[in-house]
Formats: structure tokens, C-alpha cells, sequence
């Protein structure tokens, strides 16, 4: 068998576009996803008894359903109801609403750790419940679980590759679009998993060795 | 050297206090006036309502019935009052509590900036002559994890002492400290005593008590059994629960 890569090069700029856009929407519902999962997390702690059910029913609807059958709900069940959404769009938000609820689990848990001498210091210097948690206990257990984030981030972005099934532009977008044109699959998708991995492993190294600066405090004591 | 309190007003005041977890009285009646400027040295075994104690009178737990009433201001269920007394009474706890994730001048300036409304620049000023009454300017920069047992206490008492507080609780601030380093912390302590601070410190270190307490006040199974100065009490208790007890703790 002879590989021929010509044809995919021709598409380069495809594939950068494509490329972009994923991390680009895999970083954004990302962010969006960790600053939900930190308010539905303290939430389940804290909130009233019937808000604390309905997150706990959301956490538990998204962890316990296909990626992809989500994303097919949000594009195809929102107009439906009357909102109009495009692709990418709906794409994002698919990942943020799923990111974010393997994220409350994972800053739950590292909520639960804190000592409860951080809240009982904080409430003694006169300091109100929640400039407790966003002062004193947030930062500390988001270290804590930092790496398990990185992971869960990484699947997730691995993951999105099912939102090429909506057409939103994505990598694997791309490599469909260009395998279609050129009819040279192997190679297309050669090419694919390598940006795929490397993406993958950069994102990976660069989330992990920015602990070091969002959690400064952790240097040498580990 | 027994210490006669500039005025007679009432810093602290416990009035007929009880409390419960669930069926479980672990405040029995409880009736005490402490003086501004007085110091109180709170002693009793394991179990016998202390820390309880020390805790209700910051709201850290509420107590069921009787009155608590900290600079005049009686404690209620209004989370406002509560607010209101915390920041003028200081705690200092066994384990320190320090925040891991900010540096020692962080952690002193956090409070003021935050509940007091100081801005940065006057809120480091104020922490840094604390910190430098506790004798650890130069750690400033750190973070709580570099340093030692014995000066993490005493950045412990610097962040609370940075909210000027009217009154300063501490509960057993050197029993989780190693020897060595007991000394530093109680030296602090004692300068505080000398400035006219009031201070109600739950502590077995019968040298603190004799050298700064005004009253020694004696607890067991949740009641307050002895009160006495501190020459009084060591050298002659009157309650023979006291007695067990001091023949226990001096071997
Ligand atoms: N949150 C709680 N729930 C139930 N019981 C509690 C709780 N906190 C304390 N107690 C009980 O109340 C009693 C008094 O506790 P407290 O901590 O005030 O004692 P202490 O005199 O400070 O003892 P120690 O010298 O061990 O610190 C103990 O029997 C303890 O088991
Ligand atoms: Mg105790």
C-alpha cells in the first residue's frame, strides 16, 4: 500500500481551522464548565434541600448518559422548543454542560476535604460564609484536585470529536470534509490522530505545569 | 504578679448558659463575668466543655439557653450580631488554621481587607507591626507550609490580633506544638497579657497561669466547679475534683 500525502497537505488550512476550533471550544466550556461546577458543587453542600436535588439529578442525568446522545438533545431538541442554535453552538454547549458535571463531582469531593478548622478561622476572623469559600477553602481544593481536572479535561476534549456529528467544525469536521474530497481515509486519519495526540498531550502538560502557578504555595511542599 | 484590672466593666458574661449535643448536656449553667483587661486561664479535663465553652462565646456554637453577652451585646440567632462580636473577639486554635494557600502576610491582611474594609497598603501595615510584635516580620513572604509549629501560633495570633480584637480566646495554643517551641508561643501570650489585652485561654501550662492569670477557672464534666486566683488554686484547691485533677496533669 502506498501513502500518498499530497492531497490531505492541500487541505492543510482545514485542518488548522478545524484544530483551533476544537481547542478553542473545548477550552472555552472548559472554563465556563469549571465556574459552573464550583457554584452547583457548593450548591449540593449548601443550597436549599429542593436546588441541592436538582443538581444532583442534573450530575447524575449527564454522567450516566452517551456524550453524543446529549449533544443530539441540545441541536436537535432546542429548535424543537423554539430556540434556534447553529452547530457550533450548540456544540459548546453541549461540552460545557458535560464537562461541567464530571467537574462538580470532582471539586465536591475535594470540598468535602477541607479541614474544618479552614471554615471555623475563617468565620472567627468575622469573615461571612462565602467570602469563606471563595477566600479561604475554594483555592486549596481546587489544588487538590487539580490533576484529576487535567484528566477529566482531557477526555472530555478527546471526546468532542463526536460534535463533527452535528457539523460543527472540528477536527474530525475537517477530516471527514477532506477525506470526502480526496477519498485517501488512512491517511487523512493519520494525520488526524497525531494533531488529535498532540494536542491532547500539550493541552495536558501545559494545564498540569500551570498547578505550579495557580497553586504557588504547593511548590517544594510536594 | 496578680493583675487588678484597669476598669470594672464587663468584657465578657455568661448567665445560667447551658447546652446540649442532642441528649448530651456538655454545658451545665454556667455563670461568668470576666473583666476587661482580666485574664482567665480555663482548666479541666478531656470532655469537660472547654473548648465548648471558649467556642460559644464567639458563636463558633450556639447555646441553648442563658445569656451570652460579649462587650455588652447579648448573642442571639441574629446572624448580624454574631458578625458583629466575631470581629471583635479573636480566637487562637490548637491546630493554628492557618490558610495554606496564602502567605503569612495574606493571611494577616485577609480579614481586615475583607470584613473590616482596610485597604491593601493599611492592612499590611497593620499586619506587619503585628507580625513584628510576634517577633517573624521576615517570614512575611512565606507561605504557612516553610515555617514551624511555633511560629505558625504565632502568626496565628498575629492574624487575629491584626482584626484588633477586644478580647482574644485560645483554645490549648501549645499542646500541638513540640516542646521547644512552647515557650515562643507563651512569650507572646504574655506580652499580649501584659498589654492589657483580655483574654480567656484554655491551657494546661500551670507556669502561664501562675505567671499571668487573674482567675483560674476549673472545669469538669461541663460545670464550673472552681473558680480562684491561680496561687490559690494550685496550691490549694478546694474541690476535691480539682484536686484529682491537678495531682493528674503535675504527676
Ligand atoms: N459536635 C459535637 N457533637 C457531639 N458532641 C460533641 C461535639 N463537640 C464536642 N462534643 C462533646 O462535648 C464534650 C465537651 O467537648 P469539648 O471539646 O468542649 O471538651 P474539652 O474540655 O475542650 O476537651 P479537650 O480537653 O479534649 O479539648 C465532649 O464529651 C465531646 O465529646
Ligand atoms: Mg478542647
Amino acid at each position: 500500500m502506498e501513502l500518498n500525502f499530497d492531497d490531505v497537505t492541500r487541505y492543510g488550512a482545514l485542518l488548522i481551522e478545524g484544530s483551533i476550533f476544537t481547542v478553542v471550544v473545548c477550552v472555552a466550556a472548559g472554563l465556563v464548565g469549571l465556574c459552573l461546577a464550583i457554584l452547583f458543587a457548593e450548591g449540593q453542600r449548601r443550597a436549599a434541600r429542593a436546588l441541592r436535588i436538582l443538581i444532583r439529578a442534573y450530575v447524575e442525568f449527564i454522567r450516566n448518559t452517551p456524550f453524543i446522545v446529549q449533544l443530539f438533545f441540545i441541536f436537535f431538541g432546542l429548535p424543537s422548543a423554539g430556540v434556534k442554535i447553529d452547530a457550533n453552538t450548540a456544540a459548546f454547549l453541549a461540552l460545557t454542560l458535560n464537562v461541567s458535571a464530571y467537574f462538580t463531582e470532582i471539586v465536591r469531593g475535594a470540598l468535602e476535604t477541607t479541614p474544618k478548622g479552614q471554615y471555623e478561622a475563617g468565620a472567627a476572623l468575622g469573615l461571612r460564609p462565602r467570602q469563606v469559600f471563595f477566600h479561604v477553602v475554594l483555592r486549596p481544593a481546587l489544588a487538590k484536585v487539580w490533576p484529576a481536572l487535567v484528566s477529566q479535561f482531557t477526555l472530555v476534549f478527546l471526546g468532542s470529536a463526536a460534535m463533527s456529528q452535528i457539523s460543527a467544525e472540528d477536527l474530525t469536521f475537517a477530516g471527514q470534509f477532506i477525506q470526502s474530497r480526496t477519498f485517501r481515509a488512512f491517511e487523512v486519519y493519520i494525520v488526524v490522530t497525531l494533531i488529535y495526540a498532540g494536542l491532547a498531550l500539550a493541552i495536558r502538560s501545559l494545564l498540569l505545569l500551570s498547578g505550579g502557578r495557580l497553586f504557588p504555595w504547593l511548590r517544594g511542599a510536594r | 504578679m496578680p493583675h487588678v484590672p484597669g476598669t470594672q466593666e464587663t468584657a465578657v458574661k455568661l448567665v445560667g448558659v447551658n447546652k446540649w449535643y442532642g441528649k448530651f448536656q456538655v454545658l451545665r449553667n454556667l455563670n461568668l463575668s470576666v473583666a476587661r483587661g482580666e485574664r482567665i486561664v480555663v482548666c479541666g479535663p478531656s470532655g469537660s466543655g472547654k473548648s465548648t465553652m471558649i467556642r460559644c462565646i464567639n458563636g463558633l456554637e450556639e447555646h441553648q439557653e442563658g445569656r451570652i453577652l460579649v462587650d455588652g451585646t447579648e448573642l442571639t440567632d441574629d446572624g448580624k450580631i454574631g458578625d458583629a462580636i466575631r470581629r471583635e473577639v479573636g480566637m487562637v486554635f490548637q491546630h493554628f488554621n492557618l490558610f495554606p494557600h496564602l502567605t503569612i502576610l495574606e493571611n494577616c491582611t485577609l480579614a481586615p481587607m475583607k470584613v473590616r474594609g482596610l485597604s491593601k497598603a493599611e492592612a499590611e501595615e497593620v499586619a506587619m507591626h503585628y507580625l513584628t510584635r510576634v517577633r517573624i516580620p521576615d517570614q512575611a513572604g512565606k507561605y504557612p507550609g516553610a515555617l514551624s509549629g511555633g511560629q505558625q501560633q504565632r502568626v496565628a495570633i498575629a492574624r487575629a490580633l491584626c482584626m484588633k480584637p477586644k478580647i482574644m480566646l485560645f483554645d490549648e495554643p501549645t499542646s500541638a506544638l513540640d516542646p521547644e517551641m512552647v515557650k515562643e508561643v507563651l512569650d507572646t501570650m504574655v506580652g499580649l497579657a501584659g498589654d492589657g489585652m483580655t483574654m480567656l485561654c484554655v491551657t494546661h501550662e500551670m507556669g502561664f497561669a501562675r505567671q499571668v492569670a487573674d482567675r483560674v477557672i476549673f472545669m469538669d464534666k461541663g460545670e464550673i466547679v472552681e473558680e480562684a486566683p491561680p496561687a490559690e488554686f494550685f496550691d490549694n484547691p478546694k474541690n476535691e475534683r480539682s484536686r484529682q485533677f491537678l495531682a493528674q496533669i503535675l504527676h
